[in-house]
């Protein structure tokens, strides 16, 4: 198991899904791909299909219409594998955790179907992408 | 068994090559973007990562012909990197016809990474298989014809007459001088860049694995070492575009003995890497039409032109 969590942690691919976001984090994960803060640095690329990450950047409250697709998307991820919740929302559920269309955040979601998933949490609402960063390195280091 | 042994020799060092060149790309664009890019080793990496990952089969897939595709591509690549070197190592050991040979080993890579696409199953796949077809009938024709410049300017020459061997094209050159230092050679050799750019698949031909489209194209549903066989192959194709290139229109390698034309190989392969990059960078991507209609109406005239110039001599 060493030498594949060394790869992984060498070149992590990521793959975003968005799961009911009002946006924000979204367009803070795109800043991060960007020329400015350079992860391409660490490896880090972004790709285009889910069957090609090492790591799942989920943003958004886990709306009930979108949660058999984020299982779905985490299913079609090969192991071994990151979810990062980018946002409040993502994490807990943020300001929309009485409203109608949440039922679970996403960590619990996911753990639904795998129980030993690596999930990392960055808050903020939406989060800078120099938190993001630190997040993934974080996450990263405890593999 | 030495023939083995050198099969083996230049695929792994033309794979080595590669893995280099596509460093060599990334650090380009990212120079061009204004930032640092990634590390030397990070192409190994990358290969390292993917083979340390699970391969997940759709149910839909074919699941034999899914797998096995990556690896015949990768092993025509294998093959036709082999007779390059062989054309430039060794030119009076290259028969007669290796040109042809070539040329139709490097449509393999393409033809596998279509059936893969068709097998996975995925309706995005199938987009970017049938946008690869259309592609793949748009630039073999003009690249055909760029390759017929070089056999004609050897026809005219007394000791070697019109074949269609690599090898006579790297001693013809050695003795007559480059393909390129010619009016009909600049014009096969612009030709021929721009086709080997969509052989590639780089922008602005990308369209087969258009990340923002089509979600990763053809190689849409390939995870894990298979999804490393075809970047490996990527990178075998990319080691040998500009090498191919060298030896149609640069000379090649002129003299194997010598340590300086070894250099000056390096040196040519550098400048064809870095042309490719920069064609790369600074172009959007064409859509299908547009792209069939520039190789058919665009650059297949050019060719013949460059071809009727050889003819006439110049």
């Amino acid at each position: 198991m060493a030498w594949q969590t060394w790869g992984l942690k060498r070149s992590p691919w990521v793959y975003h899904v968005n799961v009911g976001a009002c946006n924000n984090c979204d367009i803070e994960v795109l800043e991060l791909l960007t020329p400015r803060y350079d992860v391409e640095r660490f490896g880090i690329t972004l790709v285009g299909s889910p069957r090609h990450a090492d790591a799942l950047l989920v943003t958004g409250v886990c709306t009930r219409q979108a949660e058999p697709r984020l299982r779905a998307v985490y299913e079609q991820t090969p192991k071994p594998c990151v979810v990062f919740c980018i946002g409040v929302c993502a994490c807990t559920g943020g300001i929309f955790r009485h409203a109608y269309h949440f039922d679970r955040p996403v960590d619990e979601v996911i753990r639904e179907i795998d129980p030993k998933a690596i999930i990392a949490y960055v808050p903020g609402c939406p989060p800078k992408p120099e938190g993001m960063i630190l997040g993934a390195v974080k996450a990263l280091g405890t593999l | 068994m030495e023939t083995i042994g050198a099969f083996f020799a230049a695929s792994l060092g033309t794979l080595l090559v590669g893995m280099l060149s596509s460093w060599v790309d990334r650090k380009v664009t990212a120079r061009v973007q204004y930032r640092v890019g990634p590390p030397l080793l990070q192409p190994f990496y990358d290969i390292a990562k993917l083979l340390g990952k699970e391969t997940l089969v759709s149910e839909r897939a074919r699941g034999r012909g899914f797998l096995l595709a990556p690896l015949v591509g990768f092993a025509a690549a294998a093959v036709a990197a082999a007779m390059l070197w062989l054309a430039n190592v060794r030119p009076a050991q290259a028969f007669v016809g290796d040109l042809i040979v070539v040329i139709y080993v490097l449509t393999i890579p393409a033809l596998a990474g279509i059936y893969g696409a068709l097998a996975s199953g995925s309706p995005h796949a199938a987009i970017g298989a049938s946008r690869e077809m259309k592609l793949l009938l748009a630039y073999e024709l003009p690249l055909v014809l760029s390759a017929l410049v070089p056999v004609v300017q050897m026809g005219r020459s007394p000791d070697f007459g019109p074949t269609f061997s690599l090898g006579a094209m790297v001693q013809y050159q050695h003795g007559a001088g480059w393909v390129l230092a010619s009016a009909s050679g600049i014009l096969a050799a612009a030709v021929a860049l721009l086709c080997l750019q969509a052989k590639l698949t780089l922008v602005p031909f990308d369209l087969p694995e258009a990340e923002t489209e089509l979600m990763g194209g053809s190689a849409l549903e390939y995870s894990g070492p298979p999804l490393a066989v075809l970047r490996l192959t990527r990178a075998l194709l990319l080691a040998i575009a500009p090498l191919y290139f060298a030896t149609l229109f640069l000379g090649g390698l002129s003299d194997a003995t010598s340590g300086w034309s070894w250099l000056a190989l390096a040196g040519k392969y550098l400048v064809v890497v870095v042309l490719v990059v920069l064609i790369r960078n600074t172009n959007p991507r064409l859509r299908i039409d547009q792209a069939v209609k520039f190789f058919w109406m665009g650059l297949a005239p050019v060719a013949a032109l460059a071809l009727v110039l050889a003819v006439l001599g110049f």
